[in-house]
């Protein structure tokens, strides 16, 4: 590979050979180089993939025997501005009984997360009391609607508190004209105090 | 010297065999965080959403993405020359209307990256027909049902990304039958104490 042409033939002929020349080469910048290519590989190298959540919507299209969801399990969080988070337990299907909607925030202590703790733990110990329409497989339901001033980041924290906390039924739906009066009149209740 | 000299090489060949370029990114996405740690899938459909809502689309398989441009160019009449075309298979994500494409795939791709996007319309009608990100995804899917794999959906959005923006993207998957699609995070840690942190416990 890195052989050196001994001058010769035409040379003295049957005299001494000349002087034998090295054959070792410097190798240091090919090693230079070679670091050099490592380091760019590394910086520009994308090792692992991102991470991802999953997420399943309901479907679009209308199914003959909608979801009952019993009144006892279900809870019901709306997003809304500045991070905030209003959630109220049950369907809130009478007009005449309106729920008690309640403020919060994305915290480890006492937020939205200590609320659906607290709704498992009663839906736990509530379904096998034998009331009517009260099943051992009940499971907790929460409902998601989020507000047109809720953020991105609200809607993916919000689907993490589910998976943090073990709820597996859950749904992403459209927040309507009455959960929108909810959340106005929580805030004139709060800002009157 | 010559033993680090192999090492050097040894692993300049591991890195150079291993490597795949990270894409480039036409805007700079923050995303949320969350304790899930699902890997994103092989040939994903990739939607960014930037702050603004401008909706940004890639496709993670060349062979795929070659074929959706070809229907993307027959369908939607652009008249894309074969040069375009590589430029858009080679390209970065991608946010303009259909009708200044073949503006934007002409500049070379070293200017691309100072082209102002406007991002892929979306209506309120959700259907393929007017609203342009409903028909990239379909085009994208039949594509890659073409190729050989059945296409997953991911979004990246920015976390301070307005709902509605987010609700117009989503409303788009599911009104074309797509209920199941990944949402891109960043890892963090499983908080003490709850039930997943239980989980976790147990399988470990």
């Amino acid at each position: 590979m890195a052989e050196i042409a001994e001058s010769g033939g035409g040379g003295k002929k049957g005299g001494k050979k000349g002087k034998k020349l090295s054959t070792r080469i410097d190798l240091t910048p090919m090693v230079d180089l070679g670091f050099l290519l490592i380091t760019f590989f590394i910086f520009t190298t994308t090792m692992s993939k991102p991470k991802t959540m999953e997420i399943n919507m309901p479907s679009e299209e209308k199914t003959d025997k909608p979801n009952e969801v019993k009144d006892y399990t279900a809870m019901t969080v709306l997003l809304s501005k500045e991070h905030r988070v209003y959630y109220y337990l049950g369907m809130a299907n009478d007009p005449m009984n309106p729920p008690d909607v309640k403020v919060t925030y994305f915290q480890a202590k006492n937020g939205i997360r200590d609320a659906i703790i607290d709704l498992k733990k009663s839906v736990y110990a509530e379904r096998n009391n034998g009331a009517a329409g009260h099943k051992a497989d009940d499971e907790p339901v929460i409902l998601i609607k989020a507000d047109t001033t809720s953020q991105y980041d609200d809607l993916v924290n919000i689907l993490d508190e589910m998976q943090v906390n073990g709820i597996n039924i859950y749904a992403l739906v459209d927040i309507s004209e009455v959960d929108r009066e909810f959340i106005k009149l929580t805030e004139q209740a709060n800002t009157g105090n | 010297m010559t033993a680090m000299c192999d090492v050097a090489f040894l692993l300049l060949t591991f890195f150079m065999l291993a490597t795949k370029f990270k894409p480039d990114e036409p805007v700079v996405v923050r995303t949320p965080s969350s304790i899930s740690d699902i890997l994103m899938p092989e040939n994903a459909i990739l939607l960014t959403v930037d702050p603004q809502g401008k909706v940004y689309f890639d496709y993670d398989n060349k062979k795929a993405k070659r074929m959706l441009i070809e229907t993307v160019s027959k369908e939607k009449q652009l008249n894309l020359t074969e040069a375009q075309m590589q430029a858009f298979v080679n390209g970065a994500s991608f946010g303009l209307p259909f009708n200044q494409m073949k503006a934007y795939l002409d500049i070379p791709p070293m200017e691309q990256k100072q082209f102002a996007f406007t991002g892929i319309p979306i209506d309120t009608s959700y259907v393929a027909e007017t609203n342009e990100l409903g028909y990239w995804v379909q085009a994208a899917r039949f594509a890659g049902q073409e190729e050989g794999h059945a296409p997953r959906i991911c979004i990246k959005c920015d976390a301070a990304t307005a709902y509605p923006k987010v609700k117009d993207v989503i409303k788009t998957l599911t009104k074309n039958k797509i209920d199941r699609f990944n949402l891109l995070t960043s890892l963090e840690a499983i908080p003490e104490g709850t039930a997943a942190w239980d989980e976790s416990r147990k399988t470990n």
